[in-house]
């Protein structure tokens, strides 16, 4: 009796290996090992940043590119992509590496909330229908859409706070942030390390005095900036400053210069310097 | 002077909450555990303090340990699933079993998918149907020199243990009664034997009248459930007043076909859902190999209602007419 | 007694105000009229600063065939032309004037008999309508003159006149039936003129039994008039809700009124043309109730188009201590407004205060699928998919549910027993589904 069942249920076992393995001959699809060579080297986060629709598709890419320029994983580093230029066997094109800034520095001291909001805690929707707690209808609400849309968990907004913090370390630039801000306050902007990004932290277009009233750190378009730089990399249009980060040197003038605070750096230059 | 507060409209809300909601449904199981508790004595108690105090447990330690959510005893819900399930036992379940039951109810039949809102199945139903399953013969055991209505003939019964007394669908079964042995009055008020919550017809029914009352339910499914278990058993030949108050049809379809979460969303859906419940019900204490078919017949219908809202969705105002004029 | 097909909620109605007579406010130190009143095209404004305008002329023309102008409610100065904040908290251009020390109301001289009236063209009520600047009164201020004109291979058969109100808190529009009967008939009789239909009726709610005696003592001299009594439930109100409780007919998704050969239009609506025709009188105020359970003078006020709110609060007692919100129109479609700075404009309907208790929201909790959302709304959407959709930002997969059937009433909202934001997610999917167009 036991043999019986032995028996018959090691056949089964056996057939059914056999039409595995055959199912397999018949269905394999070649696919090139350097693609899941790469794939083991990317984040896998999907997020997009290479203009590739996710990691796997880039890997597809790199695999059968003649070229990497152009190709570049915002979530490797250089070491990352050198080792990915080694599979192929291609030389690698040094990308420039990009994070995100916030364009607006206005916690609650500076910027008094006139409302009280009481939605949804999406930026989506209060930006949409409402135009926000403050005066203010440019500047961060601080729901945290971005720091809901980071891959890579870069931007962190503790509870109380109103402002998302980017930790440089940690953002690759992908641009997640970019998309989910409904007001445009996330940039991505070249970053070399120990060289610190200099900023206008503000998107207020307002004219100077309704900005002033509106924002304790507005920018007014005052100009000042502009006369102290010596590249010029500060430009104003709409009563706001704007500072072109490829002439921009971060000898930290501007900061010492602006009036109203606006411009902040990642790390400090001067006693002026905020830091964000 | 506040700052204003803006949001969306609406600015108001009707008050109904789902606390609310659960307590009303923890009152209208009052009834039954009084017929239970008095049918059944001290046991009945011990069993559902058992489940409820596992259920409650059984939630607290998962939000709090696996899901990190907060604390949600407050809604009662998990209460309900420790009664419901306690309504489905026998009152003289080994207490272990019992407890087994309610962590399976919560932890498998709820937790799992993610807490309240989320599941598939009746969670009671689900802890009941796990122990009918892994310990048939206690499960199936019930105590004796309870039923007035029996008491004239447990002794013919075939079961071989003289302690077990046996419900009027195990008699049905095996096909050792006649439609005159019964007493419908006896069974109205709960003197007969069965698990602790299905024996009283009648507080089933005060517990469905305040659940209509408060509108904490709509009558779709229970009379849906009730009325299409009547026309099958009679067209199946059987005695429809019988199969109505015998077995935990009523206590499935007040309490637990209607569970929000399991059922479909429209009124045509629900009826659907009903109807399917009782001919499920009826074929299997008919040709089924269990006497009891009512839990069998809810989750597998919990399993249909993804699809049941599919077909049956509301009709978009206009949208006829749309189509005529397109 | 009538009422639409399905869904629906019963409200409290709170209508404190219901009795309450209509006040003429007093004409405020300044006067802020914004320039985008109505759906469409902001208008444009014609006057200078400095300039001297007399009550009735027309300060600014319409901004696009869409558009309605805008007169002044005072004989006055035009200050200057800046930004005011609307309710919503947006900057957007005004016309600021100042009255004149000894500002007298114009007589109500009527400038056309009946007679005359009669002689007139629908071209010419129409015309004379888009002058008056008249737009929708009930809220959705789309431009009258558009309304009424029918579209080419259309017909107007059946004129809905809007009574029903079934807004909790506002009174207005009762207030005015009541006091206005006759004049708001001649108005329906006028409208029925302009579009061609044949059939005039008059929707209320059975809640306002004064207001349906007054125009049913009005509409008795009219063959082609009649008043219904429509059952309380909210939303009576909505368009295609009203059409259904009083003609048996069903506007097909997606399309206007006129598909059935029905105009509908609030009741203020119809004062306002009977005015404009008849003492050639523009739309430059309007009856709003101002109520709340603290307000110390609640009651129906006639306010002049360009006050502001704060005027108006303090005329009737001033915010309460506990105010935590300020709607604009009734609690269940209203916008609350954002700051009180903001002026009277043609589509307001209505201020109510809440206190604070009120007005917080309370924790959202998980959906137990109850369907609640499901049965009381009004299209046979289903509310509690969308959020979940919108959540997930599948706004293909709403617009397949029909979410642009939508109209808003919040009744899901309303009822949802775990409290979640139904409909301010489906107003997102609306907003998005209409950005990608």
């Amino acid at each position: 009796m036991v043999t019986a069942s032995i028996i018959v249920l090691g056949v089964i076992g056996i057939i059914a290996a056999i039409l595995l393995f055959l199912a397999a001959k018949k269905f394999y699809v070649y696919e090139d090992p350097r693609i899941g060579e790469i794939e083991k080297i990317l984040p896998g986060a999907n997020c997009g940043g290479c203009g590739f629709s996710g990691c796997h598709a880039f890997a597809v890419e790199c695999a059968n590119a003649s070229s990497l320029s152009g190709l570049n994983c915002t979530g490797v580093d250089a070491e990352g992509m050198k080792k990915i230029a080694g599979i192929v066997g291609l030389a690698a094109v040094a990308a420039q590496k990009k994070v995100a800034i916030v364009k607006c520095s206005a916690s609650c001291e500076n910027r008094d909330p006139r409302n009280h909001y009481d939605g949804v805690r999406s930026c989506a929707i209060e930006s949409a229908l409402y135009q926000g707690e403050s005066d203010c209808i440019y500047g961060c609400l601080g729901c945290g859409d971005c720091v809901a849309a980071c891959p890579f968990g870069a931007m962190q907004m503790e509870p109380g706070e109103t402002l998302p913090h980017i930790d440089l370390n940690k953002c690759t630039g992908c641009g997640k942030c970019v998309e989910a801000c409904p007001r445009n306050l996330c940039e991505l902007v070249p970053y070399n390390e120990g060289r610190p990004i200099v900023w206008v932290a503000c998107a207020n277009r307002d004219r100077g005095p309704v900005a002033m009233k509106e924002c304790g750190v507005a920018c007014i378009g005052c100009t000042k900036c502009r006369k102290v730089c010596p590249n010029e990399a500060p430009a104003i249009a709409s009563f706001l400053a704007h500072i072109e980060q490829e002439k921009c040197t971060s000898c930290g003038e501007c900061i010492k210069a602006c009036p109203r605070h606006t411009i902040v750096s990642t790390s400090p230059i001067n006693s002026n310097t905020t830091v964000i | 002077m506040n700052k204003l507060t803006i949001s969306l409209s609406p600015h108001i809300h009707s008050g109904d909450s789902i606390n609310r909601r659960m307590w009303n449904v923890v009152i209208a199981l009052l009834p039954a555990l009084a017929v239970a508790l008095w049918t059944f004595g001290l046991p009945a108690l011990w069993v559902t303090l058992v489940s409820v105090g596992s259920c409650l447990l059984a939630e607290w330690l998962i939000a709090r340990f696996l899901l990190h959510k907060p604390c949600t005893l407050s809604n009662g819900s998990a209460l309900i699933t420790g009664l419901l399930l306690a309504f489905n036992l026998p009152s003289i379940l080994p207490l272990w079993m019992v407890a087994i039951g309610a962590i399976v109810a919560i932890g498998i039949g709820k937790m799992s998918f993610g807490g309240l809102g989320c599941n598939i199945w009746n969670p009671a139903l689900v802890g009941r149907v796990f122990l009918l399953i892994s310990f048939p013969a206690a499960m199936t055991t019930w105590p004796t020199g309870v039923s007035s209505a029996f008491n004239g003939f447990t002794g013919a019964s075939t079961q071989s243990d003289a302690d077990t007394g046996a419900t009027l669908l195990t008699h049905l079964n095996s096909g050792d009664v006649s439609m005159a042995d019964y007493n419908v009055l006896d069974m109205a008020i709960g003197q007969m034997n069965g698990s602790l919550g299905e024996v009283g017809a009648f507080a089933i029914l005060i517990g469905l009248a305040y659940l209509l009352i408060t509108r904490t339910i709509t009558w779709h499914i229970p009379v849906s459930i009730l009325a299409s278990a009547a026309l099958f058993s009679w067209a199946f030949g059987g005695n429809p007043v019988l199969d109505l108050l015998a077995g935990g049809l009523m206590l499935g379809a007040v309490f637990m076909a209607t569970d929000y979460v399991t059922s479909p969303m429209t009124h045509s859906g629900q009826l659907l859902f009903g109807f399917m419940i009782g001919l499920i019900t009826i074929i299997i204490r008919k040709y089924g190999a269990y006497p009891e078919g009512v839990s069998f017949a809810i989750l597998l219908m919990n399993s249909f209602v993804p699809l049941i809202n599919r077909y049956f969705r509301p009709a978009i105002f206009g949208e006829k007419e749309r189509r005529q004029t397109a | 007694m009538k009422t639409f097909l399905k869904g629906g909620i019963h409200p409290p109605e709170y209508k404190i105000t219901a009795d309450s007579p209509i006040v003429r406010l007093p004409i405020p130190p300044e006067l802020r009229i914004m320039l985008s009143q109505c759906i469409g095209a902001p208008s444009k404004a014609i006057v200078k600063p400095g300039d001297h305008v007399s009550a009735g002329q027309i300060i600014a023309e319409a901004g696009g065939f869409v558009g309605a102008p805008i007169h002044s409610p005072v004989n006055g100065t035009v200050k200057k032309i800046e930004p005011t904040r609307t309710a919503q908290g947006i900057w957007q251009d005004s016309i600021v004037i100042a009255p004149d020390e000894e500002s007298v109301e114009n007589a109500p001289d009527q400038i056309r008999s009946d007679q005359e009236v009669d002689n007139l063209s629908p071209e010419d009520v129409i015309a004379i309508v888009g002058e008056a600047g008249i737009v929708g009164l009930g809220g959705a201020t789309f431009p009258t003159r558009v309304k009424l004109s029918v579209p080419k291979g259309k017909t107007a058969t059946t004129v809905l006149i809007n009574g029903a109100e079934c807004e909790p808190c506002l009174t207005c529009d009762d207030a005015l039936m009541r006091s206005e009967a006759d004049k708001i008939a001649k108005g329906t009789l006028l409208i029925m003129k302009a579009t061609g239909a044949t059939e005039g009726y008059i929707g209320i709610e059975e809640n306002k039994p004064r207001a349906i005696e007054a125009m049913k003592k009005a509409s008795e001299a009219y063959s082609n008039l009649s008043v219904v009594t429509l059952k309380k439930k909210y939303p009576q109100g909505g368009e295609k809700q009203l059409i259904y409780a009083i003609t048996g007919k069903t506007v097909p998704a997606g399309a206007l009124p006129i598909e059935t050969g029905c105009i509908v239009d609030n009741v203020a609506t119809a004062f306002a043309i009977y005015e404009a025709v008849y003492t050639g009188r523009p739309s430059t105020e309007r009856i709003l109730t101002v109520t709340g359970p603290e307000v110390t003078n609640p009651g129906n006020y006639l306010v002049k188009n360009g006050t502001p709110l704060s005027f108006i609060l303090e005329y009737a007692g001033g915010l309460p201590e506990d105010t935590g919100k300020v709607i604009a129109g009734g609690p269940m479609m209203g916008r609350a407004i954002s700051t009180i700075e903001a002026t009277a404009t043609k589509g307001l309907s209505g201020l109510v205060v809440l206190p604070q208790s009120v007005a917080l929201r309370k924790q959202e909790g998980p959906c137990i699928r109850c369907a609640k959302c499901v049965s009381v709304c009004p299209m046979g959407l289903e509310p509690y998919l969308m959020i979940l959709q919108a959540d997930m930002k599948m706004w293909d997969e709403m617009s397949q549910h029909g979410v642009m059937n939508c109209l808003e009433c919040g009744c899901c909202s309303y009822a949802c027993p775990s409290h979640r934001p139904i409909l301010d997610m489906i107003k997102l999917g609306k907003q998005e589904l209409r950005k990608k167009k």
